[in-house]
């Protein structure tokens, strides 16, 4: 076990995590770029081109102009990984997460979306009781940590579905399910859209892992050949509907499908789903046993 | 499928020679409006402080960068209609010809649209960056304490492209198009 990290590095995180929320919010994936540019290609109804034409023109406009892709600045969703060797202190970096997103906030700046559920009052600082959401998860084998922010955009995350399917149900049900509620949610979420998908675990696991779904990178499929298959057909019925791009008919309705599941118990079948809008933004903060603070995606 | 370009305030004429698929862009004012911002107007029923005979309301709460105490854009999209679907019929009441955002509204507001001569405008949700760049100006806002759910006054110049999702002849793109996709689901061997 080496040295535990020094003060100064969780300060330059701070400033790190700021960069990296904005940095989110203007510069779109390459992969869901490439997938855009698949998408405008295959369109074959004319107001779905249209449409898909003017998120292509926009996306240039964001680089441009460095302006944000959209308004939304999302509640801001994290993932963390800490390797087993690294010797950072999660608390620390809590507090630099927080501290990195009010940063982000204020010197910009950008439009604080996050309120008391209560009151509805608004800190302005795009930060409140209990958020940022943070989600930890501790990996063997590496000294690193890499934090992948998500400012989750709300047209998209107000369709969240979940539901105990029975186990007579089985992956049937979960697809009906899938798809009547990508469907039932018509242009709300702004399609073309990534569908993030939870089956089984608990049920606060499956709703968890229906966020860490969005979060691969566009198209990527499982790694499991089973679980990819299940993409794959998921994703063949909700392009099949015709809803098309912002719900105005087409044959981009999705993106792509991402499934993640756990073990679950033999009286349950779980099902979550988390939609991601077209501008799936996202960056990665990766921070290695040297000092190295490397931003991507 | 036609392209207009139209100016504010909307006319009778040109609201009734749009249909829905028709794409169209805007030149004059529109104003900002959302979830706090109506609750304050129709249900809190405060007096509104300007005139919205005409006018092209849009549902979005801006990011905006405060410079001496005149407000200048940052970020300025659309948000989710149907949230606001219950506020159909106050706007209406107030003359507003044009209800702008994603997503499309319900039944009700179709009705209500048709009954008052009044279309619905989808944005392409997303593209704050290109509507920036076609909102010239912030010129007024009110309800300071809302913020950033406030009133706003746009001056845009080619703003759009915008949808005619909803026209005033009863036609809801958004819901016919949901109703033909959930049946196509529902008849697939999944």
């Amino acid at each position: 076990m080496g040295q535990s990290w020094p003060r100064d590095r969780y300060e330059k995180m701070a400033d790190a995590v700021a960069k990296l929320y904005v940095k989110a919010l203007k510069d779109m994936p390459p992969d869901v770029r490439i997938a855009l540019d698949k998408a405008v290609q295959r369109e074959t109804v004319p107001v779905g081109k249209t449409i898909l034409g003017t998120i292509q023109r926009n996306i240039g406009a964001a680089d441009r102009e460095d302006l944000l892709i959209c308004q939304d600045t999302g509640t801001p969703v994290y993932f963390v990984q800490m390797g087993e060797y690294c010797n950072a202190n999660p608390v620390a970096i809590e507090r630099a997460i927080r501290q990195g997103t009010e940063e982000a906030t204020a010197s910009h700046p950008l439009r604080s979306s996050v309120v008391s559920p209560i009151t509805r009052q608004n800190n302005q600082t795009n930060t409140g009781y209990r958020v940022p959401v943070i989600h930890w998860e501790f990996i063997e084998d590496r000294d690193d940590v890499e934090i992948v922010v998500v400012p989750k955009g709300s047209g998209s995350e107000n369709m969240t579905y979940f539901r105990m399917l029975l186990p007579a149900d089985g992956v049937k049900g979960i697809k009906r399910f899938v798809v009547e509620s990508v469907i039932g949610s018509g242009g709300n979420p702004c399609p073309p859209v990534i569908v993030g998908v939870g089956i089984g675990g608990s049920s606060d696991l499956c709703m968890l892992l229906a966020k860490k779904a969005i979060i691969r990178p566009c198209g990527e499929a499982n790694p499991d050949p089973e679980v990819a298959h299940l993409e794959t057909d998921l994703l063949q019925a909700i392009n099949a509907s015709g809803l098309g791009p912002m719900g105005l008919g087409g044959i981009n309705t999705a993106l792509a499908v991402h499934v993640e599941h756990a073990a679950t118990h033999i009286s349950q079948n779980p099902v979550a789903v988390n939609i991601q809008c077209w501008a799936a933004r996202r960056g990665r903060l990766i921070i290695d046993a040297d000092d190295n603070f490397v931003l991507g995606f | 499928m036609a392209d207009y370009h139209v100016t504010t305030p909307l006319t009778d004429d040109v609201v009734m020679s749009l249909h829905v698929g028709d794409i169209v862009t805007i030149t004059g004012h529109i104003y900002g409006l959302r979830d706090a911002t109506l609750i304050r107007m129709f249900d809190e029923k405060v007096d509104i402080p300007t005139d919205l005979t005409g006018a092209v309301c849009l549902h979005t709460a801006p990011g905006v960068r405060n410079e001496e105490g005149r407000y200048v854009k940052v970020s300025i999209g659309t948000t989710t209609s149907t949230r606001m679907n219950r506020f159909t019929d106050g706007l209406m009441g107030k003359g507003v010809r044009a209800i702008t955002g994603k997503g499309g509204l319900l039944e009700d507001s179709t009705a209500l649209l048709r009954e008052h001569h009044a279309v619905y405008f989808g944005l392409v949700g997303g593209t704050a960056a290109s509507e920036t760049l076609q909102i010239e100006a912030i010129e007024e806002m009110w309800w300071p304490d809302l913020m950033p759910e406030c009133l706003w006054k746009f001056r845009v110049r080619d703003f759009g492209p915008l949808i005619v999702g909803i026209d005033a002849y009863g036609r809801n793109l958004y819901l016919e198009t949901k109703r033909k996709a959930l049946d196509v689901v529902k008849h697939l061997e999944i």
